[in-house]
């Protein structure tokens, strides 16, 4: 059979059971492959789209998404969802074409050196070289995207190869003698850590998107219940722990609260899980957490000690080591009673300084108040996606997340334009949730064109645009840092979304009343199909707390 | 004290951070990888992003053809070396990589240089030339060309010799080392 005929079977053996992509030239053998091939294709209309619909499915489902794209401009417009998908660690196989191996090197028509280009922002990636490795490469390019510490994997197929002939057998291993992820964890090492916890009187447990991938929530849950540990979760991390509850303490970093945020300064011992230290984290390297001795879980050895140095670090999954901690840490018997103190400085914080904002008194809507409403409208019971300022800042403070996979963002990266994409991929990956998105007016344009997509596949994702008229986290940066100099900003009242949503053929709606937000969501989310809603809100309202950008929590503003 | 059995409480003062994050010396990785292509890409890309610099790299076959060598010097007052050696065993085609200890290993480099030299100062050449165990590789009327093997540091020494007699060019290996004993590097 042809190679690419070998592609849709081992496709096929991996579980995948939807792709999303656009064809071109250097990838038509694939395509017909498709005609034919029994997998389900959805034909995006960008190959960004496709790149982010498909980390929207492997955020939501768990299982490894995949985006096809051609050679030369298709390939470049995935840069940003496999840059993506390599920061938040998000298991995904592109699959490129190329041109003919005899164009290669000649500056062929639409020829990218897509390997080249992508080197520095995927996990591992395949060059093609000979047809009869197809198979195998695609294997292991599955093998290396979800195991491990999750991320993008590349397979860049020559147009000529790909429709050469070859004996295809299935191939039931993968031989990879440089890659072997440690998952376990060493049992002294975690029993140091039992022991450091037991012995902490100000701990703070600190997870974030890790303890996601690693499917691990149940495990973290337990634990964080086996004494009185106070637990908060990184933008990434959200749901990991089930929101409200009176371990928890929120967001932590950046926009996170100032429980989350004091408890991290003031701590003796924090326990990270499955997170990195980001700079949206820990504020001012020198001044963070400066009291605390560290505790670091993570499957990816080379973050341990990469900001933060490690007291005791911890090489394993999240799943693995939190089960074998729990057990470790039970046999200690420590006494909770020695947390009594650091309580009562938490809850004094919590009560001090709770998430707040003032509200309007008419009709206006703020947008704290729109994530609200649309909590209500939705039971809290809906999987949201959200593009990257205000609007994701306010999401994740205001909706709370009762379990993993309901919160699909882009935190490393921050890209604008991956909300609407990535709902349609959940939609697609979870056809019997609610999937919503809350859109920023400046991002959803950046990938309004997958509405076409919706439309035409019927993907009922219920976009809600938090409408400000504004880039409004720079707007606000602008405000506090630049002295109020507003400079191109303002993106006025273009484009009129409903009508927008109406050519795309979606269903559009304009909401202006708070007094009737929460009932005019329910009626969008009734509406068979895909909605785009246009909801105005204050248009100068500014997301905090918030710690400065390079200055410590303790001086959170807001 | 506690009861037989019961674990003592550890307290968190003694717990030290394992931070060897500047050493202050220079390392000489050796780095086995998959023979395939765009490796040293990978790796030269994961430094240059990383903002790590190679002093010096050469690369290599083994005994084994689908295995090649890289065998790189770092300066570890500059970088932390083990963030440098746990990024590259991110690396899906590196297999193994070895922080060598200087004590336990062999390293050498080969330099060749071109050295201006008429009749007179010829001999005076040669004479150091010999004391380094280094050998002309060629001779005209103008230059000669001497090859010298050893480690960095004799080879600098050679170097600092021969430049006042007119250093025309200079080509160096950079270093390969090996694993002092029975063991393999």
């Amino acid at each position: 059979m042809r190679a690419v005929d070998a592609l849709m079977e081992c496709l096929k053996a991996e579980g995948v059971d939807v792709v999303f992509g656009l064809p071109g030239g250097a990838n038509l053998p694939t395509y017909d492959a498709f005609v034919d091939g029994g997998i389900r294709h959805i034909l995006v209309r960008h190959e960004a789209g496709g790149g982010h619909a498909a980390e929207g499915y492997a955020k939501a489902t768990g299982k490894v998404g995949v985006a096809f794209a051609t050679s030369g401009p298709g390939a470049t417009n995935l840069m940003t969802p496999i840059t993506d998908a390599m920061m938040d660690s998000v298991p995904v196989v592109f699959i490129t074409g190329q041109v003919r191996t005899e164009l290669l090197g000649t500056d062929g028509f639409q020829e990218a050196d897509t390997i080249g280009i992508t080197m520095p922002v995927v996990k591992h990636s395949f060059m093609i070289q000979h047809p009869q490795e197809l198979p195998r490469a695609i294997h292991e390019a599955f093998h290396i995207a979800r195991t491990g510490r999750p991320g993008p994997v590349l397979v860049d197929i020559p147009q000529d190869l790909s429709r050469a002939e070859i004996d295809y057998e299935p191939v039931s291993d993968v031989r990879l003698p440089g890659y072997q992820p440690r998952l376990e964890g060493n049992q002294k090492q975690i029993r140091q850590a039992a022991k450091a916890l037991a012995a902490a009187q100000r701990p703070v447990i600190y997870a974030g998107g890790g303890v996601v991938n690693a499917n691990a929530s149940e495990e973290l849950t337990e634990f964080v219940r086996s004494d009185r540990f106070p637990v908060t979760c990184t933008l990434m991390g959200l749901g990991a722990y089930p929101a409200p509850d009176q371990q928890w303490l929120g967001m932590l970093g950046m926009h996170g609260t100032r429980a989350a945020n004091y408890a991290m300064d003031e701590a003796d011992l924090i326990c990270a899980v499955g997170a990195r230290f980001d700079d949206r984290i820990t504020g001012k390297l020198s001044e963070f957490a400066p009291r605390a001795k560290f505790i670091h879980i993570d499957v990816d050895p080379a973050e341990i000690s990469k900001n933060v140095p490690a007291h005791i670090p911890i090489v394993g999954d999240a799943k693995h080591v939190l089960a074998k901690l729990i057990v470790e840490y039970r046999a200690i018997g420590a006494d909770p009673a020695r947390l009594e103190a650091w309580w009562s400085r938490i809850d004094g914080w919590r009560q001090k300084y709770p998430l707040a904002y003032e509200d309007s008194a008419d009709a206006e809507i703020k947008p704290q108040y729109m994530v609200q409403a649309l909590f209500e409208a939705t039971g809290g019971e809906a999987i949201i996606t959200s593009d990257v300022g205000q609007h994701q800042m306010w999401a994740a403070q205001y909706y709370d997340f009762p379990e993993p996979r309901r919160w699909v963002n882009s935190g490393g990266l921050g890209t604008m334009g991956f909300g609407l994409p990535a709902a349609m991929g959940a939609a697609v990956g979870c056809p019997d949730r609610l999937v919503c998105c809350i859109a920023g007016d400046g991002s959803v344009q950046m990938n309004a064109q997958e509405l076409a997509t919706c439309a035409q596949n019927n993907i009922p994702i219920k976009v809600f645009i938090m409408n400000n008229g504004y880039l409004g986290m720079v707007r606000q940066w602008q405000e506090l840092f630049w002295d109020g100099r507003y400079s191109h900003v303002d993106m006025g009242e273009f484009p009129d979304f409903v009508k927008l949503a109406e050519a795309y053929g979606v269903t559009g709606m304009r909401l202006e009343d708070k007094r009737t937000l929460v009932d005019d969501m329910k009626r969008a989310i009734a509406i068979d199909g895909p909605v785009l809603v246009d909801v105005r809100v204050t248009r100068e309202e500014n997301t905090y707390p918030m710690i400065p950008a390079g200055q410590a929590a303790r001086e959170m503003v807001g | 004290m506690g009861e037989p059995g019961t674990k003592e409480p550890l307290s968190l003062e003694e717990l030290e951070a394992s931070s060897n994050l500047r050493t202050g010396r220079k390392h000489v990785l050796s780095i086995l990888v998959e023979n395939k292509s765009g490796v040293l890409t990978r790796i030269a890309g994961l430094f240059a992003r990383r903002g790590f610099n190679i002093d010096t790299l050469t690369v290599g076959p083994t005994e084994d053809e689908q295995i090649s060598r890289v065998t790189l010097t770092v300066d570890g007052a500059l970088h932390p070396i083990d963030q440098v050696t746990k990024q590259l065993h991110k690396l899906i085609n590196v297999l193994k990589i070895r922080d060598l200890e200087p004590a336990d290993t062999v390293a050498r480099e080969l330099a060749l240089f071109k050295v201006a030299a008429d009749g007179v100062q010829r001999g005076e050449l040669m004479q150091i030339a010999e004391i380094f165990r280094g050998k002309v590789v060629d001779v005209t009327k103008r230059a000669v060309i001497i090859e010298v093997t050893g480690t960095t540091d004799k080879i600098e020494a050679f170097e600092n010799m021969v430049r006042p007699f007119g250093l025309i060019e200079m080509m160096r290996t950079g270093e390969i080392a090996i694993s002092r004993g029975r063991s393999e590097t």
